[in-house]
């Protein structure tokens, strides 16, 4: 892939991501009791990028993603979650995906749970309660439940953009 | 077709049985608390008894936020909250030991606790 091919199918991955945590916003909580169970769609670029790009572009993206959103549906605090979240998440799914273990379901997954253990871990901290990890039991099996539905829907994303490759 | 591999349901396994074991660790742990705290910014700023029924409007920063507690038969919840997410009031009541209600907004926290 050209410089200028690649810069410019960055950009679009890193609007897209944008409009998907917009989109994502806009729907109803699915689980009103407990904060932070949501279907991650933005996570099918995040798959996209860490199986098709390197690691300094899919950090790169991910970070114009999260500093647009909380600029623009956000503030500070959404920034502090989402960046936890986020970057445990990446971290996760990188060192899953360089085992060649699993399938991109089973990164999809630990993706998943692990941006809710990270968001967890910083409410922790800034709420000083521990009490809050109690949380994670229902957010184990709802991350569970999404990182299936985004890791099916990234697989197919992936089969029908096999003609961009690098 | 879709690429599943074998790994990817040992995960799931994996991820549903530790949920489970926390689970049994924390329902196990659960007894019938006795008093309700509330907590704001990590610092216990009240607490009362759960065996009397009462209502008491909770003002938080400069009375900016304010969030509704009750307690009725033993059980907590929160009625009313000028917090953006609801989610504390969306919240089912909480009666047993170390169970939690928290509003991120407000950073406030109300648990159910053995002791004062």
């Amino acid at each position: 892939m050209s410089k200028t091919r690649k810069t410019a199918f960055l950009g679009l991955l890193a609007s897209l991501s944008i409009v998907l945590s917009y989109v994502e916003m806009l729907l109803p909580p699915i689980y009103p009791s407990v904060p932070g169970v949501k279907i991650g769609l933005a996570n099918i670029v995040s798959l996209l990028l860490i199986y098709k790009f390197s690691v300094k572009d899919t950090v790169m993206v991910t970070l114009i993603r999260l500093l647009t959103v909380s600029l623009l549906f956000g503030n500070f605090m959404t920034l502090v979650y989402s960046v936890a979240g986020a970057f445990l998440s990446i971290l996760i799914m990188l060192m899953l995906k360089k085992t060649n273990l699993f399938s991109t379901l089973g990164v999809s997954i630990a993706g998943a749970v692990s941006h809710n253990l990270g968001q967890i871990i910083v409410a922790i901290l800034i709420m000083q309660t521990v009490e809050i990890g109690y949380y994670m039991i229902v957010l184990l099996i709802t991350g569970t439940l999404s990182g299936t539905v985004i890791g099916i829907s990234a697989n197919l994303t992936l089969k029908y953009t096999n003609k961009f490759k690098k | 077709m879709i690429k599943i591999r074998k790994n990817d349901f040992i995960l799931i396994g994996v991820i549903l049985l530790v949920s489970l074991t926390l689970l049994i660790i924390f329902k196990l742990n659960s007894k019938q608390g006795s008093f309700v705290t509330v907590s704001v910014d990590g610092k216990v700023t009240e607490a009362y008894s759960l065996n009397n029924d009462f209502e008491k409007l909770i003002e938080t920063n400069n009375k900016n936020y304010t969030n509704y507690l009750i307690v009725r038969d033993g059980v907590a919840f929160i009625s009313e909250a000028n917090c953006p997410d609801k989610i504390c009031v969306a919240h089912r009541g909480i009666k047993s030991e170390g169970e939690t209600i928290v509003c991120l907004p407000h950073k406030l926290v109300i648990a159910i606790t053995d002791s004062q």
